[in-house]
C-alpha cells in the first residue's frame, strides 16, 4: 500500500529547499483490527535536515494518525524511540535521512512483547534493570557534607553513567532474543556504573546477582550492543570488566 | 464506553521529572503515595538539561546564599518573590549535598569535593565578578539528576503508574480529592482518590514552533488547573534562548560564544557589534535573542528562507572545539549535518522555559487567588510559579527549583495527608474525561491535529516570540480563537483503545490552545518590557504600573479575566538591570 504525502504548503511542498521522496516501509501491528503484523509503505518528501523521526511524525500527522510509536525529546537524550531501522537498532531521532537510502525499513525492537506498531512492552527491560539494584548502597553514617571522591575514581565509571535506558543494546543481543531471562547488556551497564563507583558498598550483593545463571556469563561478546548504543558507551567492555570483577572478586 | 477503575492513596503525584520524583521520595517515605506519569520516569525532559545546578557551596571560592539570592532577584528583573528566592538559595546547599549522597556523580575538584563552575548572571558580592557556583556532572547534569532520583525511587519502592495521562483534577468541597487518568496501554479510565495531589507536569514549550522542549511538554498540568477555574500566574513570561539549532530548536550551550564563537548574518557581518558595541556576542540572553530576530526580520537572515543567523566557530582551533565544545559539534553534525570546523552553524532563538505557571506559595501550596490556598493541592517545578524566576530565569536555577520545591511539596503534601480527612469524591467525577474521550473518538471532523498544532506554533513564533507588539499579539489572539473554533472538529483517525497516541495528541493540543491564549492575553495587557517579555511599542520597564504579577482567571463562558498580585519584596529594591 502506498500513500503520497500531502504536506501543508508552508512546510514542504512549496519550500524552496529541495525535498527528496523517500519510501518508508513500516512493520505495523494493530491487534484490535488484525491479529497479524503487516508491512505498509508510505512516501514522504524528506527535507535535507530530516531525521527518521520526522518522517514518522509526518506520516502520523498528515497520512495516518493511527501510526503508533514513542517519542519525546527528539534529540537523543530521553531514550523513547529505539527501533530497528534498516535492520539496525537506532534512535529514530538521531538518524539523518540524508544518510539513508531511498527506501527505509522500520521495525520495532526485538525481544520485548509487541504491543502496537513500533511500541513494545518495556516492563521486562526495566525489571531486569531494577533487579541489579541500580542505586548507591552505603552502610554506616553518611558524611556531613559530600562523600570525597578523587577525579580518577570519578572517571572510572564515567562511561556507564551516560546510559539513557533506551534498550537498543539489549534488544540487539542474540542471547537476549533466545533467552528472555538473560539480564541483557543494559542491566549490566547499570550494574557497572555502581560496581565501579568508589562510594558504593554494594558490590558483593550486586556481583552475586550477576553471577546468576541468567547473569553476566551468558554474554557471548558479539559486540552488537556496543554498535547499537546511541550514547557511544563501550558496552562490551563494561560487561568484560564486570566479568573480571566476578572472577577476581575485586574492582 | 471505556472501563473505569478506582484507586485510593494518601498522596498522588502527577509527573515523574525532577520535581515529581523529588516529591515522591519525601512523600512515599511518610504516607501511601502513587506517582502518575505520562512518560516512563527516565524519559522526562529534566534529562535534557546540560549546564548545572547552582548552590553556594563555596567549594572552590568564597560564596554565600545571600549573593545567590541577589543574583536571582536581579536576573528576574525584580519580579521575583524575594521570600521564595531566599528559601531556594538557602536550601540549595542541602539540595546538592542530598543529591550527592543519593549517588549523583558530580564532577570533582582535585581535593575530591563537588566541583563548581561559572554560569551567566551568577556573581560574587552583588555583581562584582563572576563566581563559580554551578555544580555539574559533565554536560549532562539534568540526565544525572533524573537518573539518580529514579534510582532512589527504585530503592525506596516508589509506586509508579507509567504512561498514565492525568486529564482532570478532582476537587470536592474546595479541596483536592484526586485525579482522573487515561491509561495509554488499555484506554481505560482510572479515578485516583487521594487526600493530597502534587502537580509536577513541567512546561509548555510546544506552543511554539522553535523550542528546546520535548514533544510531550504540552502544559497538561497548567491546562487542567486552568479549566478548574483556578488562576495561572505570569504566563506571558517565556524565556527564549538565543542559540537553538535553526529549524529544530535543539539547544546549543552558551559556552560556544564564551569560547569565542561569533554570530553573523547572511552577508557575514558580525551584527552584534551594532546592537551591543562593547560586549557584542556575549550580551545578555534576551538582548542577543532580539538582535538575531531583528536581523532576520530586516531581511539579513541566512539560508534559503533567510530565517536564521550563523554561529561561526570556524576561526577557532580544532583542538579547542574538541576540548571545550564537544556537545555543539556533536549536535550540529548529527542534526544539521554541518561540520563546525569548516562551516558556520545555523541558529535561531528557541523557546526554552516557562517562568509562569500555577501560582504557589513557599510551601508549594496552590493558590486559588492572591492569598488563599486550595487545601490538599500542591505544585512544583516548571508547572508552578512560586515565583523564584520572576520575568527571566537565571541559568541553573530550574534544576535547583525542582529539587527544593519538589522536596517541599512532597513533605507538605504528606504531612497534610497525615492529618486531613478525605474529601468525599462525588459519583461520576470521571464523566468529563469520559465524554471528552468519547467525543474525540466519534469525531468525524476533517481538521488534523498536526495542521492545527502547526498553525498555532507558527502564529506564536511569528507574533508572540522575542518581539511583541499590540498588533502582533492581537493577530496571535485572533489566530488562536480561529484555531480553537477549528479544534471543535478535530479529527482523530485512530479509533482503538490500545496505545491511542492519536487521541492523546488531540487532547494535548487542547491544552496548548488554552495556554497560548492565556500567554497572549497576558502579554497584550502588559504594556512594558521586562525580562523575557519585550514589547516594541513599550520598550521600557514600567515599575509604577507593572511591578506586579499577572493573575489570569478563566470565566465560565471561557473568556479570560486578568488580575494582579503584588511582588514580595524583602531586602532588595528594584534597580536598573545592567551587567
Ligand atoms: C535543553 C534544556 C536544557 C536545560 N538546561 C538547564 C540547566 O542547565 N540548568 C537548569 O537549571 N535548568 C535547565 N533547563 C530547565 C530544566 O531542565 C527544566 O525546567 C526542569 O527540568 C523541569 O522539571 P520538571 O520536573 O518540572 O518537569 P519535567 O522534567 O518536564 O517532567 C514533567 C513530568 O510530567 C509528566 N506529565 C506531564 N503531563 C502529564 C499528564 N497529563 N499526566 C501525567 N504525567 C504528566 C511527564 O511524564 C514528566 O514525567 C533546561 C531545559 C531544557 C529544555
Ligand atoms: S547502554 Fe546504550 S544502548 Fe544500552 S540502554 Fe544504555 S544508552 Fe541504550
Ligand atoms: S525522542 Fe528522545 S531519544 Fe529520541
Amino acid at each position: 500500500m502506498t500513500a503520497v504525502a500531502e504536506r501543508p504548503a508552508e512546510t514542504r511542498a512549496e519550500a524552496p529547499i529541495e525535498t527528496r521522496p523517500v519510501r518508508v516501509k513500516i512493520r505495523r501491528y494493530v491487534p484490535e483490527l488484525n491479529p497479524e503484523p503487516y508491512w505498509q509503505t508510505f512516501e514522504v518528501h524528506a527535507l535535507p535536515t530530516d531525521r527518521v523521526l520526522n518522517l514518522l511524525l509526518d506520516i502520523k500527522g498528515y497520512q495516518d494518525g493511527s501510526l503508533t510509536f514513542r517519542r519525546s525529546c527528539a534529540h537523543g537524550v530521553c531514550g523513547s524511540d529505539a527501533m530497528r531501522i534498516n535492520g539496525v537498532n537506532r534512535l529514530a531521532c538521531k538518524v539523518l535521512v540524508k544518510d539513508m537510502p531511498d527506501e527505509i525499513t522500520i521495525e520495532p525492537i526485538k525481544g520485548l512483547p509487541l504491543e502496537k506498531d513500533l511500541v513494545v512492552d518495556m516492563e521486562p527491560f526495566f525489571e531486569a534493570y531494577r533487579s541489579i539494584k541500580p542505586f548507591l548502597i552505603t552502610y554506616g553514617q553518611p558524611p556531613t557534607r559530600e562523600h570525597i571522591q578523587s577525579q580518577a575514581d570519578r572517571e572510572r565509571f564515567d562511561d556507564t553513567t551516560k546510559c539513557i535506558l533506551c534498550a537498543a543494546c539489549t534488544t540487539s543481543c542474540p542471547v537476549y532474543w533466545t533467552d528472555g531471562q538473560y539480564f541483557g547488556p543494559a542491566a549490566i551497564v547499570n550494574a557497572h556504573r555502581f560496581i565501579f563507583d568508589s562510594r558504593d558498598e554494594g558490590t558483593e550483593e550486586r556481583l552475586e546477582i550477576l553471577n546468576d545463571r541468567e547473569g553476566v556469563w551468558r554474554c557471548r561478546t558479539t559486540f552488537n550492543c556496543t554498535e547499537a548504543c546511541p550514547r557511544g558507551i563501550e558496552v562490551t567492555q563494561a560487561i568484560a570488566e564486570v566479568k573480571k570483577a566476578l572472577l577476581y572478586r575485586r574492582v | 464506553m471505556p472501563a473505569v477503575k478506582r484507586h485510593s492513596y494518601d498522596v498522588i503525584i502527577v509527573g515523574a521529572g525532577g520535581a515529581g520524583m523529588r516529591a515522591a521520595l519525601e512523600s512515599s517515605a511518610r504516607v501511601r503515595t502513587a506517582v502518575l506519569t505520562k512518560l516512563y520516569p527516565t524519559r522526562s525532559h529534566t534529562g535534557a538539561a546540560q549546564g548545572g545546578m547552582c548552590a553556594a557551596l563555596a567549594n572552590v571560592e568564597e560564596d554565600n546564599w545571600e549573593w545567590h539570592t541577589f543574583d536571582t532577584v536581579k536576573g528576574g528583573d525584580y519580579l521575583v518573590d524575594q521570600d521564595a528566592a531566599e528559601v531556594m538559595c538557602k536550601e540549595a546547599i542541602d539540595a546538592v549535598l542530598d543529591l550527592e549522597k543519593m549517588g549523583l556523580p558530580f564532577n570533582r575538584t582535585p581535593e575530591g569535593r563537588i566541583d563548581q563552575r561559572r554560569f551567566g548572571g551568577h556573581t560574587r558580592n552583588h555583581g562584582e565578578a563572576a563566581v563559580r557556583r554551578s555544580c555539574f556532572a559533565a554536560d549532562r547534569t539534568g540526565h544525572m539528576i533524573l537518573q539518580t532520583l529514579y534510582q532512589n525511587c527504585v530503592k525506596q519502592g516508589v509506586e509508579f503508574f507509567n504512561e498514565f495521562y492525568v486529564l482532570d483534577l478532582v476537587l470536592s468541597e474546595g479541596r483536592a480529592a484526586g485525579a482522573v487518568a487515561y491509561e495509554l496501554a488499555s484506554g481505560d479510565i482510572h479515578v485516583f482518590e487521594a487526600k493530597a495531589v502534587v502537580l509536577a507536569t513541567g512546561g509548555f514549550g510546544k506552543v511554539f514552533k522553535t523550542t528546546s522542549n520535548a514533544h510531550t511538554l504540552t502544559g497538561d498540568g497548567m491546562g487542567i488547573v486552568w479549566r478548574k477555574g483556578l488562576p495561572l500566574e505570569d504566563m506571558e513570561f517565556f524565556q527564549f534562548h538565543p542559540t537553538g539549532l535553526a529549524g529544530l530548536g535543539i539547544l546549543l550551550s552558551e559556552a560556544a560564544r564564551g569560547e569565542g564563537g561569533i554570530l553573523r548574518n547572511a552577508v557575514g557581518e558580525r551584527f552584534m557589534e551594532r546592537y551591543a558595541p562593547t560586549i557584542k556576542d556575549l550580551a545578555p540572553r534576551d538582548i542577543v535573542a532580539r538582535s538575531m530576530a531583528n536581523e532576520v526580520r530586516e531581511g539579513r537572515g541566512a539560508g534559503p528562507n533567510k530565517d536564521y543567523v550563523l554561529l561561526d566557530l570556524t576561526h577557532l582551533p580544532r583542538e579547542q572545539i574538541d576540548a571545550k565544545l564537544p556537545d555543539i559539534t556533536e549536535f550540529a553534525r548529527t542534526y544539521l549535518g554541518v561540520e563546525p570546523y569548516t562551516e558556520p552553524v545555523p541558529v535561531y532563538p528557541t523557546a526554552h522555559y516557562a517562568m509562569g505557571g500555577v501560582p504557589t506559595n513557599i510551601r508549594a501550596e496552590v493558590l486559588r487567588n492572591n492569598t488563599d490556598v486550595v487545601p490538599g493541592l500542591y505544585a512544583a517545578g516548571e508547572v508552578a510559579c512560586v515565583s523564584v524566576h520572576g520575568s527571566n530565569r537565571l541559568g541553573t536555577n530550574s534544576l535547583l527549583d525542582i529539587n527544593v520545591f519538589g522536596r517541599r511539596g512532597g513533605i507538605a503534601a504528606a504531612e497534610y495527608a497525615g492529618v486531613a480527612t478525605k474529601a468525599p469524591v462525588p459519583p461520576g467525577v470521571e464523566s468529563q474525561v469520559v465524554a471528552t474521550v468519547q467525543r474525540l473518538l466519534e469525531s468525524t471532523g476533517g481538521d488534523r491535529v498536526a495542521e492545527i498544532r502547526s498553525a498555532l506554533q507558527n502564529t506564536m513564533d511569528m507574533n508572540a516570540q522575542v518581539y511583541r507588539t499590540e498588533e502582533s499579539l492581537k493577530q496571535a489572539e485572533e489566530d488562536i480563537l480561529a484555531l480553537k473554533a477549528r479544534y471543535v472538529n478535530v479529527a482523530v483517525t485512530d479509533k482503538g483503545k490500545r496505545f491511542n497516541s492519536d487521541l492523546l495528541e488531540a487532547i494535548e493540543l487542547g491544552f496548548l490552545l488554552d495556554l497560548a491564549e492565556v500567554l497572549v492575553i497576558g502579554a497584550r495587557a502588559r504594556n512594558e518590557s521586562r525580562g523575557g517579555h519585550f514589547r516594541e511599542d513599550h520598550p521600557n520597564r514600567d515599575d509604577t504600573n507593572f511591578m506586579r504579577h499577572t493573575m489570569a482567571y478563566r470565566n465560565e463562558d471561557g473568556s479570560i479575566t486578568l488580575d494582579y498580585k503584588p511582588v514580595v519584596q524583602t531586602r532588595y529594591q528594584p534597580m536598573e538591570r545592567k551587567y
